[in-house]
């Protein structure tokens, strides 16, 4: 007696649509696994085909650990896509600590009725920038939520890195007379973003800077002698440059003082910013970062930063000041001064 | 950015800084009212008041659309939302005005209602043709400047008949908030708030043009200047009305030619009176009720009205007992006088109208100009660059 041969109908990731059979574990889920996340992400990790993912330990060094939930809408926007977004948003904040990101693992809560064609490029995307980021995907899940209790899809992701031994960055470690530095214009993705937003939609080629940043990070590290010089290392991503130095200058009981006239924004974001209302200061962005770093090696890091792609529009923006009150001022192109406060309230909802 | 920067150039405003200095009398006062919240916006966000001698006081007037609105007018519309299942549209700072028992429009989206935030008053009637199973409500708000887009999709919604459609109308006039000041016991006999000239408004000069403002010029002899949002026009306005009560002048000047005309526009204008009427009275928030300051909705457009249409009846909610939002309103007090500032009241958790939208008094000082009450930073012993 002879069985017939197995078959397997492919899935139709052109005209398809995820139902709820793709999350409940079972053969449609094993098989929506096989023919996009394994094949799109494939690395000797996820080979092992186990729930978990059995990793070597790093040397030296601390690990550095961080994880970061996606939401954003919409899904596709230009210069980028929630998948890529993933990707780059926990490698950030894996880096912002001066660690090497080394592994990544991914969790997918997808609604159900969702176009499979469009999960696949997202899947791509995210696997595309794990590939140029030379960080791979090693353990993932995937669920499904009745139509109506999701929006599309929801990614979020973890990633481990290793930070060199003795070396400390965060946010706890600015000092009165460092150096701020930006690595670059600021606004791009909120604006983009927001430029397909219901009720909004206008025509701009503003892209997205959505990137990773760990390469820039370690380019900047290495041309200092010594590396503890970098005090702070943040990406100013919701809320914008202006939070994210207040949350610093909270975590450190500094104060800063920073110079509009220094602040890089291209005119398309600062004039799209002036006809929607908005403070660039306060938009988000994907592929910046803030570093706070001892005076005299301002000059290096700075050039430093602009020998790497991601680094090239840098500026020395401003200095930390002794204020027990934690103000973050800014001296304004007008010639007036003011504080440059935290966000309050809801700028733009879902940006990330 | 062409045609903007122009108006926010360092140097130039440097230059009118020394006129200013140089032309004020010492010992003399110059206390100026900016009616605007878009004014009260420009000179705490590029630090004007910095830039001005100290006999020169700016203080905050009753023109930002969103600290007016009193909790009664909050409530109705909460009800709408909540109780009567309508879909409540409105402009984003509206979402955030403190209202009765803790809720307001953002709070009360949280509790299930529906609340949608809209950039355009056509944005509303959009959304009332694209769900005609639903009702919708537009909760209008707003000087002058806001009140011609209100104007335009209630008489499209009359053209269209889209009868899913209507408006809760909080449309208030400029020239009867200036005209109840003056005439406040404050201004008029304890001189407790000395007003010695207007920075009389931008875009609401736009459409109704400078001459309303002749009366006050006339009447109550303070000079009025008309003056863009930019910071420049700010300041060159500050320095106009300097120069007249150097002279012992009351006369109304625009500063702000490139956009405003004495008669105004005059198209909106007509729109205007075509869809709406005078109010008898109209509770502001901090003024209290003020005869014929602001509008209705007029009975040829009652389909559209909401108060008509779901039976509404206003009824008076007093404010929190320690919120000096009304004083601060009238000029009587600063936000730094009020206990709750800072301290309860935060944008975060705004207890008055004041702290909700950036270009109230209290939010304004709050988000850009609160480090002057610490010491300022010395710019030149930062070695920064």
């Amino acid at each position: 007696m002879s069985t017939k041969k197995n078959y397997v109908r492919p899935i139709d990731f052109k005209h398809g649509h995820i139902d709820m059979t793709h999350g409940a574990g079972g053969r449609a889920s094993a098989q929506l696994i096989d023919e996009l996340f394994a094949r799109a992400f494939d690395n000797e990790y996820l080979r092992q085909g186990h729930d978990g993912a059995s990793l070597p330990l790093p040397t030296e060094g601390r690990l550095v650990m961080a994880t970061d939930g996606h939401v954003i809408s919409p899904l596709f926007f230009p210069g980028g896509d929630i998948g890529c977004l993933s990707v780059h948003g926990t490698l950030n904040d894996v880096a912002m600590s001066g660690a090497v990101p080394l592994y990544l693992a991914a969790s997918f809560i997808i609604e159900e009725g969702f176009a499979l064609a469009d999960l696949k490029r997202i899947v791509e995307s995210m696997a595309q920038a794990a590939r140029e980021a030379g960080v791979p995907i090693v353990t993932g899940d995937t669920k499904v939520v009745e139509k109506g209790k999701g929006d599309g899809v929801f990614i979020s992701t973890t990633g481990v890195g290793v930070a060199a031994p003795g070396l400390w960055i965060d946010g706890r470690q600015a000092r009165i007379g460092d150096v701020v530095l930006v690595s670059g214009t600021l606004g791009e993705h909120g604006v983009a973003v927001m430029s397909l937003r219901e009720s909004l939609e206008f025509e701009t080629a503003i892209i997205s800077d959505t990137a990773a940043l760990h390469t820039l990070v370690q380019t900047m590290l290495s041309a200092l002698p010594d590396p503890g010089a970098l005090h702070v290392l943040r990406d100013p991503t919701r809320g914008g440059l202006a939070t994210t130095l207040n949350e610093i200058a909270k975590q450190s009981q500094v104060g800063m003082l920073i110079h509009e006239a220094d602040i890089p924004v291209l005119p398309q974001v600062a004039a799209a910013c002036e006809l929607l209302g908005l403070d660039p200061l306060y938009v988000a962005n994907e592929g910046k970062l803030i570093a706070i770093c001892a005076p005299d090696v301002a000059d290096t890091l700075l050039a430093a930063m602009r020998t790497h792609p991601l680094g090239q529009h840098a500026q020395r923006i401003g200095t930390v000041t002794n204020d027990p009150n934690g103000f973050v001022q800014m001296a304004t192109c007008f010639g007036g001064r003011r504080v440059v406060d935290w966000l309050s309230g809801e700028q733009l909802p879902r940006i990330c | 950015m062409k045609y903007i920067d122009e108006f926010r150039d360092g140097d130039s405003a440097r230059h009118i800084a020394a006129n200013i200095a140089a032309e004020v009398q010492p010992g003399k006062r110059y206390s100026f009212m900016e009616f605007c919240g878009g004014h009260t916006h420009a000179i705490s966000r590029y630090g004007i008041a910095g830039m001005l001698p100290d006999n020169v006081r700016m203080i905050h007037g009753p023109g930002c659309p969103v600290c007016v609105l009193p909790i009664g007018r909050i409530d109705l519309a909460i009800n709408l939302a909540l109780e009567r299942g309508v879909m409540l549209c409105t402009y984003g700072d509206t979402m955030r005005v403190p209202a009765s028992e803790g809720l307001s429009l953002i709070k009360a989206k949280a509790r299930g209602a529906d609340v949608r935030m809209v950039y355009s008053a056509t944005d509303a009637l959009k959304l009332a043709e694209q769900h005609p199973e639903r009702e919708v409500v537009f909760l209008a708000i707003g000087f002058e400047t806001t009140t011609p887009p209100t104007a335009l999709i209630l008489r499209d919604a009359c053209a269209r008949q889209v009868d899913n459609f209507s408006v809760l109308c909080c449309h208030v006039l400029t020239p009867a908030a200036i005209t109840h000041i003056l005439e406040s016991a404050e201004v008029r006999q304890l001189g407790t708030v000395p007003i010695d000239g207007f920075v009389g408004p931008a875009h609401v000069s736009i459409v109704i043009g400078s001459q309303p403002f002749e009366h006050f010029a006339e009447e109550y002899r303070k000079p009025v200047v008309v003056a863009g949002f930019e910071p420049l026009d700010v300041m060159q306005g500050i320095l106009m009305l300097v120069r007249q009560v150097n002279a012992g002048k009351a006369e109304v000047q625009n500063e702000f030619s490139r956009a405003v005309t004495p008669e105004g526009n005059v198209a909106a204008q007509n729109l205007v009176s075509q869809v709406f009427e005078l109010r008898e009275s109209f509770e502001w928030r901090g003024l209290g009720e003020v005869p014929y300051s602001a509008l209705k909705i007029r009975p040829a457009y009652a389909a559209w009205d909401a108060e008509v249409k779901f039976d509404l009846h206003y009824k008076s909610v007093p404010d929190h007992k320690q919120c000096e939002c009304g004083a601060i309103l009238r000029g009587v007090k600063r936000p730094v006088d009020c206990k709750l500032f800072g301290t309860v009241c935060t944008p975060e958790t705004p207890m008055g109208s004041c702290m909700v939208s950036n270009e109230g008094a209290c939010a304004a000082h709050y988000s850009y100009g609160r480090f002057q009450a610490v010491a300022l930073i010395n710019i030149d012993q930062v070695a920064t660059r």
